[in-house]
């Protein structure tokens, strides 16, 4: 075990995948000499050389569509995309090029390629590098779409997003790149699928993914010392979504309220919704209810904490949920 | 042809890199009327290589107009057709080595059937019963991209993985003068040139993209462009196909000696509408449509060749063989299927993935409304 950030974490994830495997490529704008923005592939080009880690001229599209050509060639490109809100560029290569591929080849043609993506506010950044943009990409048939929120899971989703023979849009929470935990390098990959069960509960269920898991944990544990038992599910997966888990975590409570950073029209929490409603309808006493930004474009930085989903929030989500159907006692 | 360098040498004729004092134009070595210009003079015609051209040319003319027509009987949906733009196509594929990987466009029918393809595996996407209807591996002929000019970077990736596996292998991708104004394919020059790949890309100027005239997508010509971006490039007569032959082995040797990534482009025309679906009279005139009828790429090599020699049941031999594929591709067609929707649900991943129970899902519905329910 040893005690990490979490980007240092998916540094080790990359590091540990090349040396297993040197068909494991690592391509994106200033990844190699720099080691990155966020300093994730720190260190990578030293160890293999510039053939294995590629600075690349300054084009999404590129970066995606040779990692695609590359691919093809055999090999399991590893892509960084510098924030979130440049990913626009390479829309048309992940959701036509990358998703598609295999399903147009019948089977034929395997994408083994994963391209992260920092994400998410709450780090005082000028517009387009606050985005949390995952619904795009979960609502394409051909993607996985995984979301990380601590150092120990960042490892373990890493290398397991690595070892797919699928494409993956791996998503990282910049905010928590410098939360620390344990880690053991170790440790199998994580299954790519499954959702993590992080606390039980008795009356009211969280589920979260990437920055807002921390969130809900404290909206959790504030709750506990008002005696409400709330469980908090990180879903990790977002497509596909481990429905099952959900359910089964649901139906024990009979609430749940979604919390994440995306704004929350078509946002995850409303998947998440439909799907837990369908699952477990008779077993609901409130109906699932969502916490996440207003639909707002991304605000100005000063204002940031008021329009994504914070601690009171949730617990006001929370008490509503408990509340619901009875009258008001101010009414 | 031998000669790597842009000099002239002693050993043989000067490379064709070289602009052509006489035409100020793209290159030609023979001109629209089958007469070989001073530059195709200067190097003697290979008449066995010229022959597979013209057949092959001839083969995919008449698999061309079979598409035609079977898409005007109802048997396809749609068909983008080739006619006119055999020899830029021919030409350069017969250029290529057996391990050098193509990503085509979505109008290379010709240089798909010389790559192998059969008429059923060309036709399985214009009939509807698949997107993508052959293995990419198979021929090193990767399937079609309607993305226009998406194919430019996955070539280009495709290219650095050769470059990485120390492989003597060049990878073509073809594009048009349309595509050439995507940003993936100037993102596919760049990163060609600054990664120094072993690339080549074939542009067929075929003058239109769907209604849009070239005039209306540049005002610097692609290969003028593409030299700005650090690729070594050649203008050619698209409809001469010893030209774009002679060509495209020049540029191939230039990439294959580790000179860097070239272009070339081809001054060809699209006979056809832009698809069967497109009426050309709308944004061409006869007139314009005739001039390029008389630089028809297959009648051009004919007198060439028949200057050389070849004798007229030559001729009537391959006219037959045309005729056959023709008769083989209504059949192959006709014999296509549509796939059954539930197979497609275990193709989308390669991992266990939930979408597999949405087949069952599907299968029971289907049974269900097939047993009257
Ligand atoms: C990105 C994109 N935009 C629009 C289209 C629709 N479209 C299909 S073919 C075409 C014209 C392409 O012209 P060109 O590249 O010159 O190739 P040509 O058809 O002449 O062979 C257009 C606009 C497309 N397929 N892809
Ligand atoms: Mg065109």
């Amino acid at each position: 075990m040893v005690h990490l950030p979490l980007g240092k974490a998916l540094n080790f994830a990359m590091q540990r995948a090349m040396r297993d495997d040197d068909r494991v490529v690592v391509l994106g704008e200033d990844v190699g000499t720099l080691g990155g923005v966020f300093r994730v592939t720190d260190g990578l080009s030293v160890e293999f050389g510039p053939n294995r880690v590629f600075d690349t001229p300054l084009a999404e599209s590129g970066i995606v569509g040779t990692a695609i050509g590359l691919a093809l060639r055999g090999y399991r490109p590893v892509c960084e995309i510098q924030f979130d809100g440049f990913v626009y560029p390479a829309f048309d290569q992940i959701v036509s090029q990358l998703a598609k591929m295999r399903a147009r080849s019948r089977g034929r043609v395997s994408l083994p390629v994963v391209i992260r993506i920092p994400a998410g506010g709450g780090i005082g950044a000028v517009e387009h590098h606050s985005e949390s943009n995952e619904a795009y990409f979960a609502h394409t048939a051909g993607l996985r779409v995984v979301s990380c929120a601590t150092a120990q899971d960042g490892y373990r989703l890493l290398r397991a997003a690595i070892a797919s023979d699928d494409p993956v849009i791996f998503f990282e929470p910049k905010r928590r790149y410098w939360d620390k935990g344990e880690v053991d390098l170790d440790a199998s990959p994580a299954s790519l699928d499954r959702a993590l069960v992080l606390r039980k509960g008795r009356d009211c269920t969280l589920i979260a993914h990437g920055p807002t898991v921390k969130l809900a944990l404290a909206a959790a544990e504030a709750a506990n010392e008002d005696g409400v038992l709330v469980g908090v599910v990180d879903l990790r997966s977002i497509s596909p979504l481990d429905v099952e888990t959900l359910r089964r975590c649901v139906a024990e409570t009979g609430r749940a309220v979604v919390v994440h950073e995306a704004s929350t029209f078509l946002g995850i929490g409303a998947e998440v919704a439909a799907a837990v409603t369908e699952g477990c309808f008779f077993a609901l006493k409130a109906p699932v209810l969502r916490v996440g930004a207003y639909n707002l474009p991304y605000p100005p930085a000063k204002v940031e904490e008021e329009f994504l989903p914070d601690v009171d929030r949730v617990l006001v989500a929370i008490d509503r949920s408990l509340n619901f159907g009875r009258t008001p006692a101010h009414a | 042809m031998s000669t790597t360098t842009d000099r002239p040498s002693a050993a043989g004729p000067a490379p064709l890199r070289v602009q052509d004092p006489e035409l100020q134009g793209p290159i030609r070595l023979v001109d629209a009327d089958g007469r070989l210009t001073r530059r195709g003079r200067e190097r003697p015609v290979d008449v066995d290589k010229a022959c597979w051209l013209y057949r092959d040319m001839v083969l995919s003319r008449f698999l061309d107009r079979e598409a035609v027509a079977l898409q005007r009987q109802g048997e396809l949906a749609l068909w983008l057709q080739s006619e006119g733009q055999e020899a830029a196509q021919v030409g350069s594929v017969h250029a290529l080595a057996a391990q050098d990987h193509i990503f085509p466009s979505y109008r290379e029918h010709a240089v798909g059937l010389v790559r192998g393809l059969s008429p059923a595996e060309l036709l399985s996407q214009w009939r509807g019963v698949a997107h993508a209807g052959w293995d990419p591996f198979e021929r090193r002929y990767h399937f079609y991209s309607l993305v226009l000019g998406t194919q430019t970077l996955h070539a280009a990736g495709y290219a650095l993985g050769c470059k990485l596996d120390g492989e003597d292998a060049v990878t073509v991708v073809y594009f048009g003068d349309g595509a050439a104004s995507q940003g993936d394919v100037n993102e596919a020059f760049n990163w060609a040139a600054t990664m120094s790949l072993p690339i080549l890309f074939i542009c067929q100027n075929n003058q239109w993209a769907i209604s849009t005239p070239t005039t209306k997508q540049f005002s610097t010509p692609i290969h003028t462009r593409a030299a700005g971006f650090g690729l070594r490039t050649w203008w050619v007569d698209g409809n001469d196909a010893l030209a774009v032959h002679a060509v495209t082995s020049e540029a191939v040797e230039t990439i294959r000696a580790g000179r860097g990534p070239a272009l070339i482009e081809a001054e060809t025309y699209r006979v056809g509408g832009h698809s069967t679906s497109d009426d050309p009279n709308r944004y061409r005139t006869d007139e314009e449509l005739e001039s390029w009828r008389r630089r028809d790429p297959i009648a051009r090599l004919r007198v060439v060749l028949e200057g050389l020699g070849v004798a007229p049941p030559w001729f009537e031999e391959v006219e037959e063989d045309g005729r056959a594929l023709a008769v083989r591709t209504r059949q192959e067609c006709q014999a296509l299927h549509a796939p059954d929707l539930a197979d497609l649900f275990s193709e989308v991943y390669a991992d266990p993935h939930p979408v597999l129970q949405e087949r069952a899902a599907y299968e029971a519905f289907a049974a269900m409304v097939e047993g009257g329910v």
